[in-house]
């Protein structure tokens, strides 16, 4: 059996842009189970946290670990981020390329992310400039290429932010399918109704601090401080 | 305008009777310049990459060095391959000297600062939207020069050609270290330049007509190989 990466330790970790404190300092143990969800105002330090622990953030102060060695707990991590980024590829090779970068044949590959794309409903636009995809159907192959490398975590940041509602059932789906297979998923959203339908813990973020910690039934039912409270209720929490 | 005609017509008579020492001119431009643009664009799209994706302590000297470096006189180019490859100098041993390869180190010194410069605009254009994607995916900064690299081929398709410009249209230098030399290191620019100096203005200007041909010609072919400017293509 393969040694899992969680938990995440997060150990008076800060994060400062422009003289600002945006996270921090902040100590805290991350090992979902299932489906957590970051929540909070804009400006609370969602994405800047997710940065933070997949690594394209470094802590100005404190440490962020994993319990296997940096290096290794990479590999075993993904990212999608609110803005897909198309690589200048066709579709089949977008979905492949983190696979070629751990080295693996093109042929396996190709065949892999083929496969990939027929799940996501993209199985007739394999030699498809990804470029020219409409904006579900991009955030989808990012979802896909994310996910072909079997990630043990997976990283979203606010996937469906600028999405229909039909694009964004179905990256939920592909999600839950995902989380059924195994996969521990980390996201950000603002929208409190994908919240509902998706999380299993919650961890509400304000002012770069993690204000309330529950599961996702206890955190919707009884709220425990007034901004998180302010939060659900639809009001405005700056 | 006399003149202008007269070129022309004698553009035309040169092509059309198969001028052996006009073809012969002009397969050793090409031979010359292909050869400085695949060797420079060797050199020089690594390094736009390096440049885009590493960061050192003296980047952006060195990036300001590069993008002088364009503007290198090629007189003095020539005059300092000349001393390098001259019989006294370090190289001079190696005897080349008036050869065509003498001409292709001189093209490639002068193209290579502005190949490398177009690359690093259009690779450091890419890296900022690629960044925290190839990041994200752990990928090696070896691996990273070689996406960008891949992933921008059509503006460095471009940055190639603008050498291939500057090249093909070189006198300068390669009068300087190639010396004009009949059969042996003559090409269409030093040529032009002999006749100017010899009052055969219609013949120069034959010459100078087939160059121009033969750089939109060469641009149009690399174009249409790379199929830029196609729906969906990059």
């Amino acid at each position: 059996m393969v040694a899992s990466i969680l938990p995440l330790t997060l150990k008076d970790a800060t994060v400062r842009k422009g003289g600002k404190t945006i996270i921090g300092p902040m100590s805290e143990t991350i090992d979902p189970t299932g489906f957590t969800i970051f929540m909070g105002p804009n400006g609370s330090g969602k994405t800047t946290l997710l940065r933070l622990m997949h690594g394209l953030e470094h802590p100005r102060g404190g440490s962020v670990t994993w319990q296997l060695p940096a290096a290794q707990a990479r590999t075993r991590q993904a990212f999608v981020f609110q803005t897909p980024v198309m690589m200048r590829r066709t579709v089949v090779e977008n979905i492949a390329y983190p696979l070629r970068v751990r080295g693996e044949a093109k042929n396996r590959t190709l065949a892999q992310a083929a496969k990939w794309a027929e799940i996501i409903g993209l199985g007739n636009a394999l030699e498809q400039n990804a470029e020219v995809l409409s904006g579900g159907e991009k955030q989808k192959l990012a979802v896909a290429r994310a996910l072909i490398v079997q990630p043990e975590v997976l990283f979203l940041d606010e996937p469906t932010a600028n999405l229909d509602g039909k694009a964004t059932r179905e990256i939920e789906g592909i999600l839950l399918a995902a989380q059924a297979d195994g996969v521990r998923i980390l996201m950000a959203t603002h929208h409190l109704g994908q919240a509902r339908r998706l999380a299993s813990d919650i961890i509400f973020l304000y002012q770069g601090q993690v204000h309330e910690r529950a599961t996702a039934e206890a955190f919707f039912n009884t709220p425990k401080t007034p901004e998180s409270k302010s939060f659900l209720s639809g009001d405005i929490v700056e | 305008m006399r003149d202008l005609w007269q070129g022309m017509i004698e553009a035309f008579w040169l092509i059309a009777s198969f001028n052996a020492d006009l073809y012969e001119i002009v397969l050793r431009s090409l031979q010359v310049t292909v050869t400085a643009v695949i060797i420079a664009s060797a050199i020089a799209l690594p390094l736009g990459a390096a440049l885009a994706v590493n960061r050192f302590r003296y980047r952006r000297a060195t990036i300001s060095l590069l993008n002088a470096l364009m503007g290198l006189p090629p007189v003095v180019v020539g005059l300092f391959v000349y001393i390098l490859l001259s019989r006294s100098g370090p190289f001079g041993v190696l005897g080349l000297l008036f050869t065509p390869t003498a001409m292709i180190i001189a093209q490639i010194i002068i193209i290579t600062p502005l190949i490398a410069s177009i690359a690093h605009q259009a690779i450091r254009d890419l890296w900022a939207t690629y960044h925290d994607l190839l990041i994200s995916m752990n990928t090696t900064k070896w691996q990273r020069m070689r996406t960008l690299i891949w992933d921008a081929r059509r503006s460095l398709i471009t940055a190639s050609l603008a050498g291939f410009g500057r090249a093909i249209g070189e006198v300068g230098a390669i009068m300087i270290v190639g010396g004009n030399i009949d059969h042996l290191t003559r090409v269409l620019t030093t040529a032009i330049a002999l006749e100017t100096g010899k009052g055969d203005f219609s013949l120069a200007l034959g010459l100078g007509f087939i160059l121009i041909a033969l750089a939109i010609a060469v641009n149009m072919a690399i174009h249409a190989i790379s199929r830029t400017e196609r729906a969906s293509t990059w």
